[in-house]
């Protein structure tokens, strides 16, 4: 019924009864017609508001937002808090799904009670933060119109949001980058000013020299270099041309128009175009924007000017506007072929399209002096047309093409005063009647004749060829008063009486003009100068002239009229604000990273063995984070290590860390330091660079309290060494920092127990650097090594498995306690070896009961899982006291894919369906390997088996510390020391399948850098490609 | 035409100013997409014989709108089979669930087809005996996991017994042919079109042995575009089905061959009130394949009333109220050209038409790309089992003009 448009309403009651119908069918129905006429039965609406109060707690996220969904459509105002709360509680919903639609909720209710801004906008602001790819279209939507002033909510997200462009659906898309707009225009300054001088170097840039090219640039002061950020939108932005979605497209198009360098705008142009072979719809957007957009700037589109040519088939719109662009396009070199083109068009059926083609001629007449004379004559040819309307428009535009050139053109005159006895189309003939009026003097026998023959015809004429009757007849008063005198008062008289007001308004005007009597001497004297005076040639313009003022792709745009609601393009700024303010988010992240850091140190001493890696890895990430800092962090740091002594003892620093505890920048120089400090001698540190790199991550050659280890497996100069070692340690006291002192005792006091670690490593690990058996896999087909990757499996053993590194991860939660009555659920992923097989990523689940009630039999029930994926399923927990918790370990076999593994978490009593979904840095587990032994793998992993791509990173991540700990954060790897300062290599294998995966991050200039990831596994290589990505650019 | 209503509500009076834009306009083609009216703006699209209207309050781009219109048509073409006024009258129940699925408060939701069919089933016969005897359902009580995942357009657990993955290419040509036969415009327009029917979770990477052809693309949003940058290799998770998977452009450097050539001898007589047709349609010879589903239709002039015609192959059909002549040749055989012959009886007294009227060509030929672009290889990973791979070629004409 609500479909056929009838009025409904009075079954409310009736219909809103069935809410709580099993019946999934019937339940949207009843939920289509709630929202349809819930506001006009608000009472009887309430009654069904209790069924979705319930849904909003189901365990079922999409249950969850759907009642959310149904909720907020409700325009019912008593419920306005309810539905507050309800976003309120969503917006922290674990489920990204759900916190999409209490974005999409906040609109509703802002539509429905805009008192409720302000709280609104700290929804807003919390959702902005979300890094899900769902959530990011839906915000913004919500952002953009509840509170599109606020533009700095957007700051610290700005980033992020160019980051995640690329992943949110493309509805998403449009409403993002048509904001990321807006903000840009108020954030940058504009590259369009400096356009110039940037080309003129480049041309110059051959012939100057550097020096030169210095001072030039401090010439001109102001030397534009377009903020980072603004580069990484255009950047980002520029991949969505290839959408298929129009919008997406056409959204991309405007921006580069309003934002980029205007060199750059042109590769729009392109898909543009492309555009065009969409439907008529799509077709007349896009023309209509390309019509502005080729007004100012010909040359984007001259390269496609045939795809502009019209079809007969085409609808009158697409042919006006493709006419259009071609006018705007016309110049000296192509004027010949578009005239050509522009004579069939002429000729066309469409009589409305013939007529608009003329005006295009006229255009381009006017706009290219030198074929004028051309387009002239082709017009006056037009004048013996059997088409009156062609006729008439060839008049129209002959006119004022006559009008910009008053040479003598009397000929043309004359033929046309011949025509006037059979143009019956008013705007015609009031042209041609101007034009005798306006060159009377050229042509002095026909204009008198004329005047006469329309005396005649006054009464019958339009009132528009009245008018132009009478201006003749003043003019032709004015200079030609023997012959034209009676003919004139005759005119006047007739218009004196004339139905029309203007028409008798005019006669009155020009008769105390131009006929002297007593009353008004003083005009009239000047009445010939008033009539005859030069008049300015009208300018055949664009109708799409002015129209750039509108942001382009816009409604407002298209219909020329500022829309409701319409957000207006600021101009640029003379002087960026601040761009820090976009830089928020980085020091937080970095704080939130240390103050994790303990935790995992605490839990990890009974593994003797792995420990020291661990901490390795630990120190290295929070040295690097905190040295990265401030000195005052990192002395925070020395004590947190000082009071755990176990952890801090084992903290032989590794190479990596050295570099960024010395602080210093030259890191070929500091990975020797400590060798440097005890020996001074260079032959001992070429030494023990040579041992760093053969042993690698075990070179940690930490001399000065491993020295009697090291003496022992082969360093000679150790002893010596020794011996100095006190003085060593003042030196490096006073070159380094002052921490080093703090950490010395402690290192002393666990000195023995090093050793014993130490001389393990070795036996251990030494034998198993070079790879053997892996290249042969690798050099297979790539189809061929998937099916051998069983084979493949077994050469993992040669690389192996060497020191776990444990970077401490977040805890995801698996089972929230609103949803598990009480029992809460989080896990994370330990990066321990797998207790329970080669092939399991070990997940600790940590398992809280928040209820007052003993919790007993937690155990995981059934399984959902893809096919091929294994789980090694927890130890049941008989009995979890109230406010307890335990942590368990289980292993999951994830097949080297990120599909989700779904299980049940089970209770005595109940079941809760839970699931974990790995990021992709989990399923792989670091490995050792020399510098040499990685650029042999990388070589035989190239092609296919090779993604790439060149990231932005910002300037506070360029550091080797920080990539370090960013990288080895973001994914299990296991770092291969590198002779280069600006490469940085990491080595892992994949879980499951023992497939080697080699990252390497290059640094470039202008702080950009290549990111290289090698691996047969294309799929693995590809996600882990884009999680990186993000890691180093993002602040 | 039909009125649809998302946001809030709207009295269904404001379809008034769309069909009185409607009945100005010359055709159902000039109604313009955008009108304003005092509190709304409508923005509209038309296919297969219906408007689809969208009411808007506050400003929006309009292409975004429009996209969104003709996914709905796409929805319920692919729901219904066809996109009709009696499809979705027959329908209603679905159309309202789909268009609840595919909008929030005039935001769009769900548009992936894949996603769609999860929750709500398309119609089948079959199914509908089943319902209604078992009073179960269209809607799916399995709730949709795809909208959650990264990847929309695949469905998880897809099974197959047989694995196949067909890739059909097809090639379209633009042109415009002038009056003496030379070429004013050409352009190549081409798709890949892909059904793919494979079981699992799999990363397929396609690679053209001439990737350089490729002037202009625009790609499925599963494709990589890193990939396609750095190594011109089309990687993607495939959806379920089938899909386009690229539309593209073929550089405008290269010269398109033209496969047919067409000879025309158009002419009206002054004041006898009658003309002349004469058109012969032939192959270009560098081809080596036949040209096949010849079609030309001709918009002639409003003067003419009646066509007298004979044809050697094929038939030809004149509607005197649209002025259409259809003339359906089917195969060109070198030995024998087509050719279609007679005279055009004009309105008497009317003056003789200014204008030959353009010849529109359709055309297919099997087994050709008109570019030359050859697919290299797919190669599947993520899978085990051997796929059944086919590409298939195709040209057609685009939008094919010959001007007389």
């Amino acid at each position: 019924m609500i479909a056929k448009g009838k009025n409904a309403s009075e079954l409310f009651p009736a219909v809103v009864k069935n809410v709580a119908s099993k019946n999934i069918e019937i339940k949207k129905l009843v939920y289509v017609y709630l929202m349809r006429y819930a506001e006009e039965q608000q009472d009887l609406a309430l009654l069904s508001i209790s069924t979705f109060q319930r849904a909003l707690k189901d365990p079922n996220q999409l249950i969850r937002a759907s009642a959310l969904r149904v909720l907020s459509s409700i325009r019912v105002p008593i419920i306005v808090p309810i539905m507050m709360l309800a976003i309120k509680e969503a917006s922290s919903d674990l489920s990204p799904y759900v916190r999409k639609n209490a974005a999409h909720a906040i609109q509703k209710l802002y539509s429905l009670d805009p008192e409720q801004k302000e709280m609104l906008i700290e929804v807003i602001e919390k959702l902005l933060k979300d890094r899900s790819t769902l959530v990011a279209g839906s915000v913004v939507m919500a952002f953009e119109e509840v509170c599109p002033e606020r533009i700095d909510l957007i700051h610290k997200n700005y980033r992020k949001l160019c980051n995640l462009l690329v992943d949110v659906e493309e509805w998403g898309q449009v409403v993002i980058i048509h904001m990321l707009t807006r903000y840009a225009r108020t954030q940058f300054v504009s590259p369009w000013k400096v356009d110039e001088v940037v080309d003129e170097y480049s041309e110059n840039n051959f012939y100057d020299s550097d020096e030169e090219q210095k001072e030039k640039d401090q010439k001109l002061k102001t030397t534009y270099t377009m903020d980072p950020d603004h580069r990484m939108l255009l950047r980002n932005t520029k991949p969505l041309l290839q959408s298929r979605n129009a919008a997406v497209v056409m959204a991309v198009a405007q921006l580069y128009w309003h934002l980029a360098p205007r060199s750059e705008a042109g590769i729009v142009s392109k898909s543009l175009v492309r555009l065009l072979r969409s439907n008529r719809e799509v077709q007349y957007i896009v023309l209509q924007n390309i019509a502005t957009m080729s007004i100012q700037r010909k040359g984007m589109f001259e390269p496609y000017l045939k795809s502009f040519y019209v079809r007969s088939t085409d609808p009158t719109m697409i042919k006006t506007l493709k006419l259009e662009i071609l006018t705007n396009l016309a110049n000296e070199a192509n004027i010949s072929t578009l005239l050509r083109e522009f004579q069939t068009y002429v000729k066309s059926q469409d009589k409305q399209f013939a007529a608009a083609t003329i005006q295009a001629i006229g255009r381009c007449a006017t706009n290219i002096t030198e074929v004028t004379d051309t387009c002239l004559n082709g017009l006056v040819c037009l004048l013996s047309n059997r088409d009156e309307i062609v006729v008439a428009e060839s008049v129209v535009v002959i006119k004022k093409l006559l009008q910009t050139q008053p040479a003598h053109h009397g000929e043309i005159i004359k033929h046309m005063a011949k025509l006037l006895d059979n143009i019956t189309v008013p705007v015609a003939r009031a042209s041609i009647l101007w034009l005798i009026g306006e060159y009377c003097e050229r042509v002095p026998k026909i204009a008198p004749d004329v005047l006469r023959k329309t005396a005649k015809s006054f009464t019958s004429e339009d009132d528009l060829v009245k008018l132009q009757i009478l201006n003749l007849g003043a003019k032709l008063y004015l200079t030609n008063s023997k012959q034209t005198k009676l003919l004139t008062q005759y005119v006047l008289n007739l218009g004196k009486y004339d139905q029309s007001y203007d028409i008798r308004d005019r006669t009155r005007f020009i008769r105390q003009l131009i006929v002297p009597n007593e009353k008004s001497g003083a005009l009239s004297k000047y009445a010939k100068k008033i009539f005859l005076a030069q008049k300015p040639a009208p300018l055949l313009e664009s109708p799409f002239k002015d129209r750039d003022h509108f942001q382009l792709g816009t409604l407002s745009h298209t219909l020329n009229i500022r829309a409701t609601g319409y957000l207006e393009l600021s101009e640029w700024p003379e002087v960026a604000p601040d761009p820090s303010v976009r830089n928020v988010e980085v020091a937080e992240s970095a704080k939130e990273w240390t103050g994790i850091l303990g935790k995992p140190k605490k839990e990890k001493p009974t593994e003797k063995f792995y420990s020291e890696s661990e901490e390795e890895e630990d120190d290295s990430a929070s040295s690097s984070s905190s040295g990265s800092e401030s000195d005052s962090e990192s002395e925070k740091e020395d004590k947190e290590e000082g009071s755990t002594d176990e952890s801090s003892g084992s903290s032989s620093p590794s190479e990596e860390s050295t570099d960024s505890e010395s602080d210093s920048k030259e890191s070929a120089a500091k990975k020797t330091c400590r060798a440097v400090n005890e020996s001074d001698s260079e032959d001992i540190k070429k030494k023990a660079a040579g041992i760093s790199k053969k042993r690698s991550t075990s070179s940690s050659s930490d001399t000065e309290y491993t020295s009697s280890e090291e003496s022992s497996s082969d360093s000679k100069s150790e002893s010596d060494s020794k011996s100095d070692s006190e003085s060593g340690k003042s030196r490096n006291a006073t070159s380094n920092k002052v921490n080093k002192k703090e950490e010395k005792p402690v290192q002393d006091r666990k000195t023995p127990k090093k050793q014993d670690i130490f001389l393990l490593d070795l036996d251990d690990f030494c034998p198993v650097t070079t790879p053997v058996a892996v290249p042969t896999a690798a050099v297979l087909s790539p189809s061929l090594a998937a099916d051998l990757e069983g084979l493949s499996l077994s050469s993992s053993s040669v690389i192996d498995v060497p020191m776990q590194v444990s970077v401490p991860t977040k805890t995801h939660e698996l089972l929230h306690r609103m949803s598990g009555k009480g029992l809460a659920a989080h896990y994370h992923f330990s990066r321990q070896p797998s207790i329970f097989g080669d092939r399991m990523v070990p997940v600790q689940v940590t398992v809280t009961n928040t209820t007052d009630q003993k919790i007993e039999n937690i155990h995981i029930g059934e399984k959902k899982l893809p096919p091929g994926m294994r789980m090694h399923e927890f130890n049941p927990i008989e009995c979890l006291e109230p406010g307890g918790s335990i942590t368990a370990t289980m292993g999951i076999d994830f097949c080297d894919s990120t599909q989700t593994a779904s299980f049940q978490l089970c209770t005595k009593d109940d079941h809760f369906n839970v699931n974990i979904q790995p990021p992709v840095g989990e399923l792989l587990f670091p490995v050792t390997m020399s510098e040499k032994d990685f650029k042999k793998e990388q070589g035989m992993l190239t092609g296919m088996n090779e993604t790439s791509a060149t990231i932005a990173v910002a300037p506070q991540n360029s550091t080797s510390p920080v990539i370090i700990e960013r990288v080895v954060k973001a994914a299990n790897l296991g770092v291969v020391p590198s002779g280069q300062d600006n490469v940085h290599r990491f080595a892992a294998k994949t879980v499951h399948s023992g497939s080697l995966v080699l990252v390497t991050v290059e640094l470039k200039e202008s702080s950009t850098a290549q990111l290289i990831i090698n691996t047969e596994k294309t799929v693995i290589g590809s996600v882990l490609l884009r999680e990186l990505k993000p890691v180093l650019s993002q602040g | 035409s039909s009125g649809k209503y998302f946001l809030s509500v709207v009295s269904q009076s404001v379809c008034d100013y769309f069909f009185e834009a409607q009945e100005k306009a010359i055709d159902v083609e000039n109604v313009p997409p955008v009108i304003s009216t005092p509190h709304h703006y409508l923005i509209s699209i038309y296919r297969d014989k219906i408007f689809f209207v969208s009411v808007i309050q506050t400003e929006v781009p309009p292409l975004f709108v429009i996209e969104f219109l003709h996914r709905v048509a796409d929805t319920f073409q692919d729901y219904f089979g066809e996109c009709s006024e009696t499809a979705i009258k027959d329908n209603v129940v679905i159309v309202y669930e789909l268009l609840e699925e595919m909008l929030d408060n005039g935001f769009p939701l769900a548009t992936e087809s894949n996603i769609l069919k999860e929750l709500i089933k398309p119609p089948t016969i079959l199914r509908s005996v089943v319902n209604s005897i078992t009073g179960s359902s269209n809607v799916g009580d399995t709730l949709p996991t795809g909208q959650l995942s990264n990847i929309p357009w695949r469905r998880a657990g897809v099974k197959y017994t047989n694995n196949e993955a067909y890739f059909d290419v097809i090639e379209e040509i633009d042109a415009i042919i002038d009056k003496s036969g030379s070429t004013v415009f050409a352009e190549i327009q081409g798709v890949i079109d892909s059904c793919i029917k494979l079981s699992g979770m799999q990363d397929l990477s396609l690679s053209f042995m001439n990737p350089r052809l490729l002037d202009d693309v625009s790609f499925h949003p599963c494709i990589r575009f890193k990939r396609w940058e750095s190594e011109r290799v089309l990687s993607f998770i495939p959806p379920d089905g089938n899909f386009r998977l690229i539309s593209y452009r073929v550089s405008s450097q290269n010269l398109v061959a033209i496969p047919v050539y067409v000879k025309h001898m158009i002419s009206f007589k002054e004041n006898t009130s009658s003309g002349r047709f004469d058109v012969t349609i032939g192959p270009k010879q560098n081809m080596g394949k036949t040209v096949e589903g010849v079609v030309m239709t001709v918009h002639m002039p409003k003067a003419v009333l009646n066509m007298n015609l004979t044809a050697t192959q094929g038939s030809y059909t004149f509607d005197p109220v649209t002025k259409v002549l259809t003339w359906d040749v089917g195969k060109i055989t070198p030995q024998k050209l087509p050719n279609l012959k007679g005279i055009v009886n004009l309105q008497s007294g009317a003056p003789k038409p200014e204008e030959n009227p353009s010849l529109n060509i359709q055309f297919k030929i099997q087994q050709l790309a008109i570019s030359g672009l050859k697919v290299n290889r797919l190669d599947m990973y993520g899978e085990k089992y051997k796929p059944f791979k086919g590409v298939k070629y195709i040209t057609k004409a685009g939008k094919f003009q010959v001007r007389t």
